[in-house]
């Protein structure tokens, strides 16, 4: 029996599941305009279901009171709710503790986290950290700020036309002055999937620890963090169908115990005197004052919903739509698609001839169509293709090949009225 | 008819594709570079005033939405000719006509420009509109940088 339940599991949901699924997202069923949305701008957020918004609003109703603290019933719901959230999430990324997994607000505070606590106290000058030409502003900004304070030089794996990274450059990047490596593990802007085991290996060859901002990665695939032996990954709730306000920093514990807090206050102390603290172990030890409760239990719900789909479904369906909508976009000599990677993920970035993304992003807006236009938070990777902006549609389970249709439709009124 | 071709009038597209005073003004005695940070349009503008104040040349370089590119073409040729103080006080009536406190109907030294009023239905579209504005105020102003935000 346990075989036919992989297979059926390796299979990509039908487009007949999809369509029951997009029923659990109340928002989608509005009228923008008159005519009726079509999300695609998911690697910005995600829609919540039902079930996520329930759950909020029931932890709200019925269930507040404060997490660690409270001797009563309230507060013990709570604190068992939230740690249950934990271990949804390592149960998630198959971590091997719970204790492993640390609440944030989102991947940015994630990777701050990292770049402060871990860096601070590790990086020497001379030392050099190598991030990738395709990172988002998040795992760009908080390395180079790192660096600046530490004498640290910030090194960047280049990428092809095609918006793969090169690993023969990152290779001759890895040197004995290799202090870390953070890189995402699908781009925001593109969609590549980065190679990011290969990266880890080649890293821990030379005993370099690696983060991986997953906030693209996520809610579109299954992650295993101890396959990958990555020493961090990040990512955020509100992008994996949960509340915004959390997100997660998996790390492997013998980094958690090295690294000093990144803040201090409530919750994240064994005891203190006004001459002496002595830390709370990981991960209390990251999560000073009082959590975002409802959020982590949202979270929890949310990682439900995906698991009960299947992540490995939900990337084979989301992979048959981008390979949909990317054919019927190179039918249209207009349009440029900027990020052929072989390995993609939901997204495709595009500019039309004559029109700038803005403008796209406005006409289809009327038309009742949600994309992003803009540099992504990713301007280094506008620049190296050379466009000051690209239009941006990402995908989610939840989106049909109709959604398709319509976006390739609102795409020929743009052209119409800019040619 | 979709409500956008409101925006996206014909005269709107036209300037877009064929920006009026697309140049480098050499001789320009006031310069500034304006930028949009949440989207990443620049606009450079170049103004030479004569010995009276007066906007003898103009000129604008850079890159951006239809909107931004249309309105900056549609300036230049709007403030050719007018003075330092009449050019702002165009600046200031141009934002208040797209952020609804002066009406196209209200008395006004903008001419043509109301064209543009449909912006004011598109609030994130705003600061398009208004970025070569700010640029040639800025400018006009002696400071070399501006920003919409």
């Amino acid at each position: 029996m346990v075989p036919v339940m992989e297979q059926m599991n390796a299979n990509a949901l039908t487009d007949a599941e999809a369509l029951k699924l997009r029923a659990d997202f109340p928002v989608l069923e509005q009228q923008v305009y008159g005519k009726p949305l079509v999300y695609l701008d998911n690697a910005a957020t995600t829609q919540k279901p039902k079930a996520v918004i329930d759950r909020i609003t029931n932890y709200y109703t019925y269930e507040n009171g404060t997490v660690r603290r409270g001797v009563y019933k309230l507060s013990e719901q709570s604190t068992q709710a939230f740690d249950e959230a934990r271990r949804k999430v390592a149960a998630l990324l198959n971590a091997p503790s719970a204790n492993e997994v640390i609440f944030v607000r989102g991947t940015t505070e994630a990777i701050n986290l990292v770049a402060s606590s871990y860096g601070r106290t590790f990086f020497q000058p001379g030392d050099e950290v190598i991030i990738s030409a395709l990172e988002h502003h998040a795992n760009i900004v908080p390395w180079q700020q790192i660096c600046l304070e530490r004498g640290a030089t910030l090194k960047v794996i280049p990428c092809n036309d095609a918006g793969e990274l090169d690993m023969e450059a990152y290779e001759r990047l890895l040197s004995g002055k290799t202090r870390f490596v953070a890189v995402g593990h699908v781009s925001n802007a593109l969609g590549t999937i980065n190679p990011v085991k290969h990266i880890i290996d080649k890293a821990h060859a030379l005993g370099v620890p690696v983060l991986v901002d997953g906030a693209q990665a996520a809610p579109h695939m299954p992650v295993d963090v101890q396959a990958l032996d990555c020493d961090f990954y990040a990512f955020s709730g509100h992008k994996i169908y949960g509340p915004t306000g959390v997100g997660v920093l998996y790390g492997k514990m013998k980094h958690l115990e090295a690294m000093p807090p990144y803040q201090c206050g409530g919750d994240m102390i064994h005891s203190v005197t006004f001459e002496k603290t002595i830390f709370a172990k990981p991960p209390a030890k990251f999560e000073a004052g009082t959590p975002a409760i409802a959020q982590v239990i949202g979270l929890g719900e949310a990682v439900d919903y995906v698991q009960a789909i299947g992540l490995d479904r939900i990337g084979r369906y989301e992979d048959e739509l981008l390979k949909y909508a990317t054919a019927r976009m190179l039918e249209i000599p207009e349009v440029r698609l900027i990020g052929t990677a072989f390995e993609k993920a939901g997204i495709l970035s595009f500019t039309v001839k004559g029109a700038h993304p803005h403008d796209i992003g406005t006409i289809l807006d009327r038309e009742g169509i949600a994309i992003r236009a803009g540099h992504h938070c990713a301007q280094p990777v506008m620049e190296r293709f050379g466009v000051p902006a690209t239009a941006r549609a990402s995908f989610s389970f939840y989106n049909t090949r109709e959604d398709v249709d319509r976006l390739i439709d609102a795409v020929h009124i743009v052209i119409k009225m800019f040619n | 008819m979709s409500d956008y071709n409101e925006l996206y009038q014909q005269i709107i597209l036209e300037h877009n594709k064929k920006p009026r005073n697309f140049k480098v003004v050499e001789s320009a005695n006031a310069y500034s570079l304006g930028k949009n940070p949440l989207c990443g349009d620049q606009f450079a503008v170049y103004t030479k005033l004569d010995a009276e104040g007066k906007i003898e040349d103009i000129g604008f370089q850079g890159d951006g939405c239809a909107i931004s590119k249309a309105s900056a073409s549609l300036m230049t040729n709007a403030v050719k000719g007018k003075t330092r103080d009449e050019a702002l006080q165009m600046k200031e009536e141009f934002q208040q006509l797209l952020t609804g406190q002066l009406d196209a109907t209200d008395e006004h030294h903008l001419g043509r420009l109301t064209i543009l009023a449909g912006v004011k239905e598109y609030p994130v579209r705003v600061k398009c509109a208004t970025l070569a504005w700010h640029t040639l105020a800025a400018a006009l102003e002696g400071q070399a940088e501006a920003t919409t935000e």
